[in-house]
């Protein structure tokens, strides 16, 4: 098994411009997933009507479907009836849609980890409602959330990999047609699971880090 | 819109075709979903030694695939494996490897997760009534931790089912390749086929994992509560 270190050095910036993309597609789609995240949190938190039926119907088809065909739909779906939408604009819009509801959930549970006893506290002592979440909750309910923040954040970087079907030359595009065209199959493949464990092993390395300090804020320990 | 083109559903065999497809995507579904469990409470027990070595290599191991994603190990089994083997493998029999050893990964995880959870004087008092080391988990450490991993399981599924998806991008013919069939041969009578087809797809996957995640919910929600 002799590996072609010439081709490794040769194909290095097509996986450098690749990786990049990954890493765009990736930051654009967790920004974008925090946001739909955190509002969905906030509509289910404050039950709000109609909004909270929208909300758990969006959560649910979103989690209930894979990312694939939600690509393959918005990409070569949509354009038929007459929304053309860039690949690259196609991906954020895929992974923030799948994104939105792990985050909500994620905030979900950071909420519901707030104890009673603090938000009555903090009525009696004559918070208004956005003082008691902007003082009271949210920074109890992040410091808990922040593990599946982090998980969830990881996750979208891997589901990346998979913008690579309606085009967008990421990693997976570039392996693949370095394969198809030179047969350095293993080369190819090689500097593909090298890069992945560059960008995701430090990411998971700080949130097992992470996980454990936050054990120690969380209320009552 | 010109006539209906949910109508392409209807033309010629279209609908016993997407059905055969949706057989092939449940056929690696349903296979690596029972041998992986099986696998995962096997490893899930070995996991809970109290070697630091055992531990570790089970930890690395399921941190090989939390780490790389699936359609990477999909690659690397489809293209390099054969490669360096010098073997011809199907797209199928890959997919059923990987998430096979996948669902090991993760089962394992909750397995030992369940086992961990349990008090541990309910092991000693296994032990003061002589039971021996398949007596302890037959009768009373894995119909506690059944309850504790059911859940977490039935997710797991729910998300291998979603994973077949990605099937397609290694050449299986499944449910999405048919998809794509059928939109490519009805391009000209029917020019908004992909838009129908990928809602159809879209659904069918929702219809399959909508009922899975519900059930993992009302258990966890019983058995927690």
């Amino acid at each position: 098994m002799n590996l072609n270190w010439q081709f490794i050095i040769d194909s290095l910036p097509l996986y450098r411009e690749a990786a990049w993309t990954t890493l765009k597609l990736g930051f654009w789609g967790i920004l974008f997933s925090l946001m739909i995240g955190f509002i969905c949190s906030i509509v289910l938190y404050f039950k709000v009507k109609v909004l909270k039926t929208i909300v758990h119907i969006y959560i649910e088809l979103s989690r209930n479907t894979p990312l694939l065909i939600q690509l393959f739909f918005l990409y070569f779906g949509l354009t038929k009836v007459g929304i053309a939408l860039t690949e690259t604009a196609c991906a954020i819009i895929g992974l923030s849609f799948l994104g939105g509801s792990y985050m909500a959930e994620a905030f979900r549970s950071g909420f519901e980890a707030v104890s009673k006893t603090q938000i009555e506290s903090g009525l009696s002592i004559g918070l208004s409602k956005t003082q008691l979440v902007r003082y009271v909750v949210l920074p109890q309910a992040f410091s808990v959330s922040i593990p599946s923040i982090g998980a969830n954040c990881i996750f979208l970087l891997k589901e990346t990999s998979i913008v690579g079907a309606i085009a967008v030359v990421d990693l997976m595009n570039v392996t693949k047609d370095l394969i198809g065209m030179y047969y350095q199959t293993l080369e190819a493949l090689l500097m593909l699971v090298v890069i992945y464990l560059v960008m995701i092993l430090p990411l998971s390395l700080i949130l097992t880090w992470l996980e454990r300090k936050v054990r120690y804020a969380e209320f009552g320990n | 819109m010109q006539n209906l083109g949910i109508n392409v559903f209807l033309k010629g065999r279209n609908m016993i075709r997407l059905f055969e497809g949706l057989m092939v995507t449940a056929r690696i579904a349903l296979i690596a979903i029972i041998i992986g469990s099986l696998l995962g409470i096997v490893l899930g027990v070995v996991w809970t030694s109290k070697s630091k070595w055992i531990r570790s290599v089970c930890r690395i191991y399921l941190e090989m695939f939390r780490i790389i994603p699936i359609l990477v190990w999909l690659f690397i089994m489809y293209f390099g494996v054969t490669t360096v083997l010098n073997i011809d493998l199907s797209g199928e029999f890959v997919s059923i490897i990987v998430f096979t050893l996948w669902g090991a990964a993760e089962m394992g995880d909750i397995v030992r997760g369940a086992l961990e959870s349990l008090p541990k004087h309910q092991i000693e008092s296994g032990k003061a009534i002589g039971l021996s080391f398949w007596g302890l988990y037959r009768y009373i450490l894995i119909p506690q931790a059944v309850r504790r991993m059911l859940p977490g399981a039935i997710n797991l599924a729910t998300r291998m089912v979603k994973t077949t998806s990605l099937v397609v991008l290694i050449g299986v013919i499944d449910v999405i390749k048919v998809g794509q069939q059928i939109i490519e041969t009805s391009r000209i009578e029917v020019p908004t086929a992909s838009f129908w087809v990928y809602g159809f797809l879209f659904i069918l996957y929702f219809v399959i994992c909508y009922p899975l995640s519900v059930l993992s919910r009302r258990l966890e929600n019983k058995w927690n509560g």
